[in-house]
């Protein structure tokens, strides 16, 4: 089967598509790195550090991806237009 | 626990109970199609879902009863440990925002209903369509039974679920018509039914989240007397372990732990039948990228309602059985007709995902067992039928388990049950990107990560069970404790990329792949998507 053009066209790195792998990568780095979070200090409103840092995280991740949503879409829209609106 | 019946939770409880079963009935005509004896119009609503339905459906559907009363319930029994669920649900989504909308293109292409569907066109396998089906049908199987737990847990606090010396038929019976509405209005609306019904819960969820993280915190003297009391708990000595209840920060050994839960959790989700069968209803690929954006929200709530576990300690709520902790709270906390909403939102909670997984597992077993290996000719309206009845017998399978057995042993089901579909992974998000991986490969590698899973969650004690005592044990070859089901994916990754060098080097025949490159970024709309759907699929109107 054709897997080949599947290759080439994954493989076309653009400074957008970086930008859409970094917002989609960084919830992945916080999340893991258990260490960089894992105490209470400083408190918010009562809450410790380790509860509050993460669901601030929630809203954060929820951010990098609308961003990777919106500028998809953008590139999308650009290789479409390259390519004459055809096949996508 | 109070004595007794609590007459106005019991009463406001049963109106909602009783409202959501006439939406469930009724649901059979929302949106209906002309051919309604097809397995996309029962199994997957049409496949018309836009971004808001889509949303209270997957919402509705992957933060489960179970997931309100377990999450808190583990934040109550050991403090931070139990918080791994918030990590776990923000990696989700930029996860599936890889690799969902691609499987959403190439199932409209092709007409797919269920993972394993995709996997046997992608591999040209019926043995490696058949390994992913079971293993979907066997992860299922104890969660709904698991949403039964839930609704049971709320019907014990509000003094229905009957004491030890009731007699079991009046004990269970309650349950009993709830699981038989539940069936009902499942087979006769297929997915339309939770997906209307998921507005209602979803509502109540959000109604019940807000009011209980402003109000009990009031009541308990704010945030900063909730944890200090917690704090103080979790340092008392665990007289069975010999060490502390829990902590409010995980301690450096219990680090790796917790990132493995989240990381293997999050990759787990989207390879339960119950979340693909709620994606592919939808209408459009980029309902499916910009639900990604909008699902957190659901992520938050289920960070405050882990609060609820803390709230439950500083509120001095002492149950033996840690899944009554937020129940009980909301009793202790709420007045009665409040504390009836919150009983509510979670027996509705329940119905939810109980009919969503039932319905998965039984596309999965008419497209998978049946039409593959039992009646290959199949027509859409056989095929609709037989999945009505599964869709009986799993559930009807799901409530005997319930009432037979020990609830540990549900939960102890539900740990495997992670551990297993997690297995799916390699073939199912490799398969949407390449088709690198040889069939037989996958097939041995999955088979590798089911045993050595199984095998090291038998192994598991805890103070209180000799097995499957949870869900974390040493990594073989770093030492640290880590999920067993993120180790075994590891060594399937491994065994799988091994034997496909091997079996390239020999030339083992690899199967045919029916699908083509632009198969996986094919939209609605685009030229091809309806009209190659296969026959058994065609005919829908989209």
């Amino acid at each position: 089967m054709s897997d080949q053009s599947d290759v080439t066209r994954a493989a076309r790195v653009t400074p957008v598509r970086v930008v859409i792998a970094l917002c989609l990568v960084a919830p992945f780095v916080a999340m893991l790195w258990v260490g960089s979070y894992a105490k209470t200090d400083p408190a918010f409103v009562g809450i410790p550090f380790f509860y509050w840092y993460q669901m601030l995280w929630v809203l954060v991740s929820t951010a990098l991806t609308m961003v990777a949503y919106q500028l998809w879409q953008r590139d999308q829209r650009a290789r479409a237009g390259r390519e004459g609106g055809a096949s996508q | 626990m109070k004595d007794g019946v609590n007459g106005v939770a019991l009463g406001v409880f049963v109106f909602f109970f009783l409202a959501v079963t006439v939406v469930g009935f009724l649901a059979a005509r929302w949106r209906k199609a002309e051919n309604e004896h097809s397995l996309d119009e029962w199994g997957l609503g049409g496949r018309s879902f836009g971004t808001w339905i889509t949303w209270f459906l997957l919402g509705g559907d992957l933060y489960t009863a179970y997931t309100f009363v377990a999450v808190p319930a583990a934040i109550y029994a050991a403090g931070a440990a139990g918080f791994f669920a918030v990590p776990y649900t923000i990696l989700v989504y930029p996860l599936i925002f890889t690799f969902l909308p691609r499987l959403w293109s190439v199932s409209h292409r092709h007409g797919y209903v269920t993972t394993s569907d995709f996997v046997r066109g992608r591999f040209g396998s019926k043995g490696l369509s058949l390994a992913v089906a079971v293993t979907g049908i066997l992860a299922t199987m104890p969660y709904i039974a698991l949403q039964l737990v839930g609704i049971q847990a709320v019907l014990d606090v509000m003094g229905v679920g009957g004491g030890e010396n009731t007699n079991w038929f009046v004990k269970d019976l309650p349950l009993l018509i709830a699981f038989g509405v539940l069936a009902a209005y499942t087979y006769s609306s297929g997915l339309r039914a939770p997906a209307l019904i998921a507005f209602v819960k979803d509502t109540l969820i959000y109604i019940v989240i807000a009011v209980a993280i402003i109000y009990i915190p009031i009541k308990l003297g704010g945030f900063d007397d909730i944890f200090a009391k917690a704090g103080h708990a979790f340092a008392q000595t665990n007289p069975l372990t010999g060490k502390p209840r829990g902590a409010l920060a995980p301690p450096e050994a219990g680090q790796w732990t917790y990132a493995t839960l989240a990381l293997g959790s999050a990759l787990a989700l989207f390879m339960y039948p119950h979340s693909i069968t709620a994606t592919l209803s939808s209408r459009s690929r980029e309902v499916i990228r910009r639900n990604t954006t909008i699902l957190p929200l659901y992520s938050l709530m289920l960070g405050l309602l882990a609060l609820l576990g803390f709230m439950a300690i500083a509120a001095g709520v002492k149950v033996q059985n840690g899944q009554l902790a937020i129940p009980q709270l909301f009793e202790n906390m709420f007045p009665d007709w409040f504390a009836g909403v919150a009983f509510a939102a979670i027996g509705i909670g329940a119905l939810v995902p109980a009919a969503i997984m039932s319905i998965a597992a039984a596309n999965l077993f008419t497209r998978n067992i049946y039409k593959d290996f039992i009646k290959p000719d199949a027509t859409p309206k056989e095929e609709t039928r037989v999945s009505k009845i599964v869709s009986l017998l799993v559930k009807v399978g799901a409530l005997v388990f319930v009432l037979t057995m020990d609830k540990t042993v549900a939960i102890n089901f539900q740990l495997l049950g992670g551990i297993w579909i997690l297995q799916t992974f390699p073939a199912l998000v490799g398969g949407l990107f390449t088709r690198w991986f040889h069939r037989w490969a996958l097939l041995a590698g999955w088979a590798v990560g089911m045993v050595y899973g199984t095998l090291a969650a038998y192994g598991v004690a805890s103070p209180t069970q000799q097995h499957f005592g949870g869900s974390a044990k040493e990594i073989p070859g770093i030492g640290e404790i880590g999920y067993i089901g993120l180790t075994a994916f590891v060594l399937n990754v491994l065994v799988t990329v091994v034997l496909t060098f091997v079996l390239k080097a020999v030339k083992a025949p690899e199967g045919i792949d029916e699908t083509r490159p632009d198969d996986y970024t094919a939209d609605a709309g685009d030229p091809g998507v309806q009209v190659e759907l296969p026959p058994a699929t065609a005919g829908t109107s989209h």
